[in-house]
């Protein structure tokens, strides 16, 4: 929901933190998960993600998450699915080019990031989107590249 | 096949230190303040509307854009264009945008476009399909400018696609990018300049200026980070015909930043399209005395006489004879 989605951006800091935590978490349960590779996790793991994920950011489950790079703002909103930036079509009151009813993607992560504990991720040059990810969990690839880094 | 090189279908490698063989390459590296003008495209299958507009263009500047169906509205492609161009030995910057093709179709334009001669390529996002003239069309958006840019360098410079797959010769092409000084979030604008220079931008070529201030700020803070020395920046510019006019703009195209101050100038001139040629003069001569800029871009919707006119009075191409020496980078 837009409302909700303005407000995880307005809490960047704040979820950001929480996000740290559940990192943590994913962390130690990442060797479990690297067990159970292949039997059948992916599909509720991303149900869960799907479900929490769209109610606080509007997810579309690209299934390769940048929202600590982009201040909570999911880039996958914008209608041209940036993920570098915003476009030079941003109008003078923050509205989208395509939509102007809603703010711009990046200008709300551009204040989102300000909000985070690392501001400069959004410095990064992202590569571009793998299509065949679209639907899997972000979450799980986290953890077993974790378990992987870990090892 | 001939020996010796004397094959004229060999292509020519760029001089050492550059990307590309091209003159708009050559003319910003010897420090000349650089001209680039847009070329309408038609909406028609005759060569020669390309070759009327290009003839009274070349005469004024370095290098033409040849655009990508800008504004979502469909005209002869860039390739098209560029073909046309490059076969009567013009100068063009192919524009290409992210909007219409997928990164397949992307890299083999861009090879067949290289082959072809051409040595500059301008990689935009695109404006979405809902400004065009066929709104139902689906927006692509499968790679974003800065990933475009990160994949042409790759071709380039390490002589792959994308996916690794080695090419036999690279494109050597001189990479280009837009950028809008004049959008918000206003302070992080620089700083996604730094991020095209990142992803391989070599020159910028910028929306249309209308606002000198908020130039001048961008650029201060892109001296600030050093980020003129990194690449070219050339900044847009281009006649306003009436206020009504530039009422339009502002509210119908995207990213067109025009202060009340310049429509007010407009509609209190008893000509308003010559004053808005006046304005568009005034502009050229002032950018240019802004530190870190190297060029201007100059364009206008189907008046490329009205482009030729304006560059010849600016004076800019009488003063950049005496120009010799501006540091290199």
């Amino acid at each position: 929901m837009y409302a909700i989605r303005r407000w995880s951006v307005r809490h960047a800091r704040g979820l950001a933190r929480l996000y740290d935590l559940f990192e943590w978490l994913l962390v130690i349960i990442a060797p479990l998960l690297r067990r159970a590779e292949g039997a059948g996790v992916e599909r509720p793991v991303a149900l869960v993600e799907r479900t929490v994920k769209r109610a606080l950011f509007d997810c579309r489950m690209c299934g390769q998450c940048v929202l600590g790079e982009t201040g909570m703002s999911c880039p996958m909103n914008c209608p041209k699915t940036l993920r570098n930036g915003p476009c030079g079509g941003v109008r003078p009151d923050g509205g989208c080019e395509v939509v102007p009813a809603m703010r711009c993607v990046w200008v709300e992560a551009w204040e989102g990031s300000r909000r985070l504990p690392e501001p400069d991720g959004i410095l990064d040059v992202q590569k571009p989107v793998d299509n065949r990810r679209w639907g899997r969990s972000s979450w799980l690839a986290e953890a077993r590249a974790l378990g992987r880094k870990g090892e | 096949m001939s020996e010796g090189g004397n094959d004229p279908a060999e292509p020519r490698p760029p001089p050492p230190g550059y990307s590309s063989s091209g003159r708009l390459e050559r003319v910003l590296r010897a420090g000349r303040f650089a001209i680039t003008a847009e070329l309408n495209p038609p909406d028609s299958a005759d060569p020669r509307e390309v070759y009327e507009r290009a003839l009274v263009l070349s005469e004024v500047c370095d290098a033409i854009n040849a655009t990508d169906a800008s504004g979502a509205n469909v005209h002869m492609s860039s390739v098209g264009i560029c073909a046309l161009l490059t076969r009567a030995g013009y100068t063009p910057v192919m524009q290409v945008s992210c909007r219409d093709r997928n990164r397949i179709a992307i890299q083999g334009d861009v090879l067949g476009a290289a082959a072809m001669g051409v040595c500059n390529v301008l990689c935009l996002t695109g404006d979405g399909v809902q400004v065009g003239d066929q709104p139902q069309a689906k927006p692509v958006f499968d790679l974003d400018s800065l990933s475009l840019l990160e994949t042409l360098r790759g071709m380039r410079d390490e002589g792959r696609f994308l996916s690794g797959r080695a090419l036999t010769m690279p494109p050597a092409v001189f990479l280009g990018a837009a950028a809008n000084p004049f959008a918000p979030p206003v302070d992080f604008r620089p700083l996604r300049l730094a991020k095209k220079i990142a992803a391989g931008a070599q020159f910028i070529q910028t929306q249309y200026c209308f606002d000198l201030e908020r130039l001048e700020a961008y650029m201060a803070r892109v001296r600030e980070l050093g980020l003129h020395k990194q690449c070219f920046i050339l900044v847009g510019v281009g006649p306003l015909a009436s206020a009504r006019a530039a009422r339009w703009i502002r509210s119908n195209v995207p990213g067109v930043h025009i202060p009340d101050a310049v429509i007010a100038r407009l509609e209190g001139a008893r000509d308003q399209k010559r004053e808005g040629k006046a304005i568009c003069i005034e502009l050229i001569q002032r950018i240019r005395e802004i530190e870190g800029v190297a060029g201007v871009h100059v364009m206008a919707y189907r008046q490329e006489e009205l482009v030729a006119e304006i560059i010849g009075l600016s004076g800019v191409l009488k003063a950049r004879g005496r120009v010799r020496g501006r540091k290199t980078r």
